[in-house]
């Protein structure tokens, strides 16, 4: 009564005792065998039915991704056929007819806007991450809120006077207005990204290396950026995922000389539900960067951080 | 080659009002080995970062070789410092974080190579110069972070626990290596560690510091034989000295039923004090264990046994004070006496050390 743990202790340790004690006894009964066998193969029984529900939820998720990418290079016939085609032979038509109507344009533009303004973000975040970390500054807490703080109002708020703004200075259908907003509106996040892997840099290696006679820069460079640099790749790719999938400014901001490849996607809708092949084609087409991109960060996000610098 | 000297040098953290380091004096000889000891936060990391240029010194000043360090840069100071989780350089090999710092200092490469084999070789790292620091032992880490230091034949080592990560073997065996390397190269050395043995066994002289204040600055058996203050004589040694408040008498200090003579000069100056009552100190290897009525009796609490000898603590079966003090007395016996068996300790030999009842400090030489 005095101890209600001590049962359950007791009951846990029975079965490991018990085969302890056959390990030992030469001749196993064969009943205690078979328990023990059924009990596994139950185990991987179990173990078959979530890899299954995993695969499964899996290409459910796949699924409309892999139909886009099947229907990109279908003619617009096999599109739309009842039960749908799945032995055709695949075309470019769709793709020619995509960038023959101007979406060549806005994937530049849209490929510009994200470079540099994720070039941008790495430039001006890596020092106030380094900063609000390594360095800690006064007001580290303040400053973090702040950043953090500019993202608390919808863009929908926003936008009205940021039109006005912009209009005022000229800068409509101007793809720096873009670089600008964008550069803004991922810089906080990069920030504050970038600060918690920097924050698992021991603080004494940029001590040692100061030690060991190099400038604030040179450590920085030599010593530090090796360290975070999967948590920048992670960084970046979030940038450029933002930048590049961003709508909301580039539809208001943009008409025919800056559009971006998002704007430019619903052109290809039409009311009727037509032309399924050629939007593909072009959900495809913008898709695809954002892809490479996560698929060549991949290999610096999988390095480990900083382990072995101490103990 | 460097004589270091504090000179009142104080360091105030951000957002405290206490030193952190309270105007520290010291004069560190040219190839000393010198041990900062103290309690933790006693500020003995403080006070080698403030050396290593790594905090301010925000009063007085630290000079190398005469020069004044305030304001120079860490990179500028000529210091190597291990640190206590030796802080390697995760993405450069051993042969690269030992040849950091002779980079930064723009030597050629393969002077670079050399310098850095003979001190593999030292260190017995051969072997591991192309690994990464990940894929070491701590043993071997620890090396390499010596390794880093020593390559650069600096001025002045600073080492801040750099055994504290190793496991009790270890910190033995590499203790008398790090000692030897140290008398090898003479280089000037500042080693901060709560250890108070391997203070002892690796310092010229030994630093003990609490609270941010030096409390004394002398040899290992200068700290050992005369503690200036009941501090430093509860601090250096193992187990801890006993130290016992007691009413003065005029023959010496009474303890337990038993009167403990004193020196004739620890008297007088008891006198001169008028004080009535005195901190006593004995180191447990001062007191033997008696038959009940030799000394002072006592009732066994605990028998610490260490193969060679054992410890005995217990504690004083007729106490005036109230509260029973305890003492501990070394035993050379296997079988000293059972637990809650009276016996009695019995000062062997030494001088008793007596200290202020209120300040602490020793009374007498
Ligand atoms: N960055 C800091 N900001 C504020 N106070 C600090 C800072 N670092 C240390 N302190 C304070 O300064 C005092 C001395 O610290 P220090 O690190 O020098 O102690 P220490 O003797 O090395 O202790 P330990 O044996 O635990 O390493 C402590 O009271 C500590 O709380
Ligand atoms: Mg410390």
């Amino acid at each position: 009564m005095s101890d209600p743990a001590r049962p359950t202790s007791t009951a846990a340790e029975t079965p490991r005792k018990s085969a302890s004690t056959e390990a030992v006894v030469p001749r196993p009964s064969t009943e205690n065998v078979h328990r023990r066998r059924r009990a596994h193969r139950k185990h991987r029984g179990v173990g078959m039915i979530w890899s299954a529900l995993a695969w499964i939820v899996g290409l459910g998720f796949f699924f409309p991704v892999l139909w886009m990418v099947l229907t990109a290079f279908k003619h617009e016939r096999e599109a739309y056929t009842d039960p749908p085609t799945l032995l055709f032979t695949p075309t470019l038509d769709q793709f020619q007819a995509v960038l023959g109507s101007g979406m060549g344009l806005t994937l530049l533009n849209s490929a510009f806007a994200t470079a540099v303004s994720t070039a941008c973000v790495l430039a001006l975040g890596i020092p106030a991450a380094f900063a609000l970390s390594l360095r800690p500054v006064k007001r580290t807490q303040d400053v973090l809120f702040f950043f953090i703080s500019t993202k608390m109002l919808p863009i929908v708020a926003v936008i009205i006077p940021l039109y006005v703004i912009v209009n005022e200075i000229g800068m409509l259908d101007n793809i720096w207005a873009l670089i600008v907003l964008y550069t803004a509106m991922n810089l906080p996040i990069a920030i504050w990204m970038m600060r918690s892997f920097f924050l698992e840099v021991p603080p004494e290696l940029l001590e040692a290396a100061s030690m060991d006679g190099a400038s604030l820069a040179t450590a920085v460079r030599r010593v530090i950026l090796p360290l975070v640099s999967p948590g920048i790749a992670a960084t970046a790719l979030i940038c450029v995922i933002f930048s590049w999938n961003e709508f909301f400014f580039a539809v208001n901001l943009t008409a025919v000389r800056a559009q971006t490849a998002p704007v430019s996607l619903v052109g290809f809708i039409t009311g009727e539900g037509l032309f399924w092949a050629r939007l593909s084609a072009a959900s495809t087409l913008a898709a695809l960067p954002v892809v490479i991109a996560g698929w060549i960060a991949q290999n610096k996000l999988v390095r480990g951080l900083s382990f072995g610098a101490i103990k | 080659m460097a004589e270091i000297a504090y000179k009142s040098a104080s360091c105030i953290y951000e957002g405290t009002d206490t030193p952190a380091v309270d105007r520290l004096t010291l004069e560190i000889e040219d190839g000393e080995f010198v041990v900062l000891v103290g309690p933790s936060g006693s500020g003995k990391s403080t006070a080698l970062r403030m050396l290593a240029g790594l905090e301010d010194i925000d009063e007085g000043t630290i000079t190398i070789n005469g020069t004044d360090m305030v304001g120079v840069p860490s990179k500028d100071r000529d210091i190597a410092m291990v640190f206590q989780n030796y802080a390697l350089y995760p993405n450069m090999t051993v042969a690269e974080n030992m040849g950091f710092a002779l980079k930064m200092r723009g030597l050629a490469k393969d002077e670079r190579r050399r310098k850095v084999e003979r001190a593999a070789q030292l260190l017995d790292l051969t072997e591991m110069l192309d690994r990464k620091p990940a894929k070491l032992s701590g043993g071997q880490r620890q090396r390499v972070a010596m390794g880093r230091a020593i390559v650069r034949e600096p001025q002045v080592f600073c080492m801040d626990e750099p055994l504290s990560n190793l496991d009790a073997k270890l910190r033995v065996q590499t203790r008398t290596q790090i000692a030897a390397l140290q008398r090898r190269l003479g280089a000037t050395t500042v080693y901060v560690t709560h250890d108070q043995v391997e203070a002892m066994t690796m310092g010229d002289r030994v630093a003990v510091l609490k609270d941010g204040l030096l409390q004394q600055f002398a040899t290992p058996t200068e700290l050992y034989d005369s503690p200036v203050n009941a501090f430093v004589a509860g601090f250096i040694g193992s187990p801890a000295m006993n130290l016992v408040s007691a009413p003065v008498t005029s023959e010496g200090v009474k303890l337990g039923g038993t009167t403990l003579p004193l020196e004739r000069d620890q008297l007088a100056e008891l006198h001169e004090h008028g004080l009535t009552s005195a901190t006593v100190g004995l180191r447990p290897e001062q007191l033997e264990v008696a038959h009940p009525g030799e000394g002072v009796d006592v009732r066994i609490d605990l028998v610490e046994e260490l193969g060679s000898d054992s410890y005995v603590h217990a504690h004083l079966t007729a106490d005036d004070t109230g509260e029973p003090a305890t003492l501990v007395a070394r035993s050379h016996s296997r079988t000293p006496g059972r637990l809650g068996e009276t016996i009695a300790f019995r000062k062997s030999h030494g001088p008793v050390h007596v200290f202020h009842p209120e300040t602490g400090q020793r009374l007498a030489a």
